[in-house]
């Protein structure tokens, strides 16, 4: 007999709107609730991360002007941004917040299936932020071993931050993991068990499956962090040698043993590189929506695109060690990781082709959603293509310590994913307040965004292939081979960068203005057709759907269905004799 | 590494052929490829008893993981000209006694088990009550163990073989923690009042998963810590 817990029972349960302020804001078990907690702390911490970004690039194009920037806390920016935007930012806003969000509503589902652990969730999360900022303000200040946080070099003294700091950065990461469990398990078993009649796994939207399949990565990595993280806890407190070798310095030897620094970095980056994935797959599956639902169109080749994205899934654990090319290793051992990388883009490159014959001959709108989701993809290529470079050793090597990679990995996973976060919040808006977000404003953010990001971004590129190292502080004439235009380039940089940074003013002036004085949405105002669309109110109150649960009868992507009398058709729509389901691919007749 | 991708491996091929294979002739966008409005099969499962299934992932994630820095740090300096410093550890002879009570911990959770799934909830309780001491009897033993190597001349928080049985038995021990917390309050729901059968079911079964789960990992990690 088919099953679908929450569904068939869902006559036994009595809604119980909480009432007081604390209950339905705070100690809130309502899944939207939480995944505006976890957007809003998301965000707060975020901006920090931009905030230290713009003080590195400061310290880059004018060296020795700003006595606050010093080389260790050009360090403790260092790492602290790349964390908290990997980790504190990416990570869940990408699940905890649009997972949260959409995943009850996508499904036709009342909340997750474990609304208290779903709240415990987030307060575990924010509680790891606290330690993380905590860690900025302990004696020697955070860790400034960069966000990798290789040993030795993280727990040796002389390091920023490498007494109390690398403790918070490590406890903090440890209950970050514990809070994403505690989401994860929530996600993964509300997509497998809580979806309403006639929502089968191949008529979800793809964002759910980008969000499903990134859960089940995060379930499956982050314990790697949370190993190594404990292991090197140890090493720094209790003195034992997982990572740290015996290590002489100032004609003192430490009381460490033979340890395998080695082994962190296999570890980290087991961690590291479906965290990649986790970040990426949720884009994937929200630009999927965002370009069929504004080309009125439907996705070119769901089923690639389902297989693709948990075919990107199994890879990502076998490709971890393209990271480490430089720290040496067996060469058969670099010709393997080097393989699945190159197969690896294989499913990616279906799914950029499938993302642009989606567009092909589509009724194309370009309202500010459709303008992130494009600028993701051109972005998205751009950052890939020179991925493909990096994933063979001998092209790594090379350019490794470069501007090149910085470029690279902030292209592919730093602003593609934030544009695909842009243009989901400007695409969700009005079903999470009710309200849209002014047109104009949205454009502005938009074309200064996209455009700054190639202004800073193309220029690393160049210094990268110049062989500029990254991470330095300051190069002043200690690099001859430096020509003078690396300068100017950094100068350029810097001013683009503050730029792109004030435009996110707009953005966050244009969330706040908005939810006031923003025209007031109808419940679906793209014309959608996925189930967030058809609730009975806007915002969906407490329960979601009212008394009853919606039904399914057709995928998420009937747009201009052949002889349907309106260009969409929802997927709760009974079907009848004049609107058939979506044929070849929805193409006009 | 190995063992920890060889898993993954292992997982990632029975997701595909469990999500996969099955539905890769569905074709959604048919009209009448999937029937209408009713749903597909899936099994028969409480969500609980899922979440408790992909919990049971996660945390074979993390002792795979584990494993796999054991034998990585075992193996490293070995011919590479660096100091080698590995030296076994004998391991303390309570850990037979603490292995023999985890097993009767789960055969008593088994008991509980089929009790209650026969309607008999008092005993059902007492085979609960039994394998939750048991249970703390074997914490109790493993904290024995830690003195047992404290005490003797070959703790060195340096040597790798030593850190590795402390950091392994501790987080075995602080998931069979986290199982008491939930073992106390099924029991609690058991005392105070007489409830049915139906009340507590599903949480001793999940119960009795996690206890065989758990002793599975226990059993692995003692055939580790022997042959090593």
């Amino acid at each position: 007999m088919a099953f679908v817990a929450i569904a068939d029972r869902d006559h036994e349960h009595v809604l119980h709107e909480p009432q007081s302020f604390v209950r339905k804001y705070v100690w809130s078990q309502d899944h939207k609730v939480i995944a505006v907690q976890y957007a809003i702390v998301a965000i707060l911490i975020g901006l920090v991360a931009l905030g230290m970004s713009i003080l590195m690039r400061l310290q880059l194009a004018f060296p020795d002007t700003f006595s606050l920037i010093s080389p260790d806390r050009y360090y403790q920016y260092i790492t602290m941004h790349g964390m908290i935007m990997v980790i504190y930012l990416l990570t869940a806003l990408f699940l905890g917040g649009f997972g949260n969000y959409l995943i009850p509503l996508m499904c036709g589902s009342r909340d997750m299936v474990f609304p208290y652990m779903n709240m415990l969730s987030f307060w575990v999360y924010f509680l790891a932020v606290l330690v993380l900022v905590a860690g900025m303000f302990v004696p020697g200040g955070a860790t400034g071993a960069g966000w990798t946080l290789y040993p030795p070099q993280a727990i040796s003294a002389g390091t920023p931050g490498a007494g109390w700091g690398i403790i918070l950065m490590l406890t903090s990461l440890a209950i970050f993991i514990v809070a994403f469990t505690m989401g994860g398990l929530n996600y993964v078993t509300t997509v497998l068990q809580a979806r309403c009649r006639g929502m089968t796994l191949m008529r979800m939207p793809l964002s759910v499956w980008g969000i499903f399949t990134a859960s089940i990565l995060g379930l499956l990595a982050f314990p790697a962090l949370f190993v190594s993280a404990v292991m090197m806890a140890l090493d720094s407190v209790v003195g034992t040698s997982f990572f740290m070798p015996a290590v002489a310095s100032m004609g003192e030897t430490s009381r460490h043993s033979g340890g395998s620094p080695l082994l962190f970095q296999h570890l980290f980056w087991f961690f590291g590189h479906p965290e990649v994935y986790i970040v990426a797959l949720p884009a994937f599956g929200i630009v999927s929506d965002l370009l069929s639902t504004h080309a009125r169109r439907n996705i070119f080749g769901y089923r690639m695109m389902v297989w693709a994205i948990v075919a990107i899934g199994c890879l990502s654990f076998v490709v971890w060690a393209h990271h480490m090319y430089i720290s040496g290793m067996n060469p058969y051992f670099g010709f393997f990781f080097a393989t699945t990388t190159l197969i690896i883009a294989v499913p990616t490159a279906i799914k950029v082709y499938n993302w642009v014959l989606t567009l092909w001959r589509g009724d194309i709108h370009l309202n500010v959603p459709m303008l992130f989701a494009i600028g993701f993809i051109f972005t998205f290529i751009n950052g890939g293509l020179t991925g493909l470079f990096l994933g063979n050793v001998t092209v790594d090597v090379p350019l490794s310590g470069t501007y090149f990679v910085v470029a690279h990995f902030h292209l592919v996973m730093g602003v593609s994913p934030i544009l695909v976060v842009f243009g989901a919040i400007y695409h969700w808006y009005p079903k999470i307040t009710g309200r849209m977000l002014d047109d104009t404003m949205g454009k502005v953010h938009f074309w200064i965004t996209f455009i700054g990001t190639y202004a800073i971004y193309l220029p690393m590129y160049y210094l990268g292939i110049l062989g500029v190292p990254r991470r330095y502080y300051a190069y002043g004439n200690a690099i001859e081979f430096i020509p003078p235009s690396v300068h100017e380039a950094n100068v350029w940089i810097t001013l683009s960068a503050l730029v792109v940074a004030s435009a996110q003013l707009v953005f966050l002036f244009n969330l706040i203005w908005s939810y006031f004085y923003g025209k007031v949405a109808d419940g679906n105002p793209w014309r959608a057709t996925t189930l967030e669309w058809q609730t009975p109110e806007t915002p969906p109150k407490h329960g979601n759907w009212g008394k009853d649960l919606p039904v399914v009868y057709r995928w998420a992507y009937d747009y201009n269905v052949p002889n349907a009398p309106r260009d969409f058709i929802p997927q709760d729509e009974p079907p009848d004799d004049r609107q058939p389901a979506g044929r070849e691919h929805g193409v006009k007749s | 590494m190995s063992s920890a991708a060889a898993y993954l491996a292992l997982l990632a091929g029975i997701v595909v052929w469990a999500l996969l294979v099955r539905k890769l002739t569905t074709k959604p966008w048919e009209f009448g490829a999937v029937e209408q409005g009713g749903v597909e099969e899936l099994p028969n499962a409480a969500p609980a008893r899922v979440g408790l299934w992909v919990f049971l992932g996660v945390v074979t994630s993390l002792f795979a993981l584990f494993m796999s820095a054991y034998y990585m740090r075992m193996g490293h300096g070995h011919g590479e000209g660096l100091t080698h410093d590995w030296h076994p550890l004998i391991e303390p002879p309570i850990l037979w006694v603490n292995s023999v009570l985890l097993i009767a911990a789960s055969v008593a959770m088994q008991r509980a088990r089929w009790c209650v799934s026969q309607q008999h909830v008092e005993r059902a309780r007492d085979a609960l009550i039994v394998g939750g001491l048991l249970t703390a009897m074997f914490l109790c033993g493993q904290v024995y163990a830690w003195s047992t190597v404290l005490r003797s001349g070959e703790f060195n928080a340096t040597n790798p073989a030593v850190a590795f049985f402390y950091v392994i038995t501790a987080v075995h021990g602080l998931h069979l923690v986290g199982g008491l917390v939930v073992w106390a309050r099924t029991l609690r729901r058991m005392i105070g009042k007489r409830p049915e059968p139906i009340d507590v079911r599903l949480s001793i079964e999940l119960c009795t998963t996690y206890w065989h789960f758990l002793l599975i990992v226990w059993l692995v990690l003692f055939v580790l810590l022997l042959l090593t």
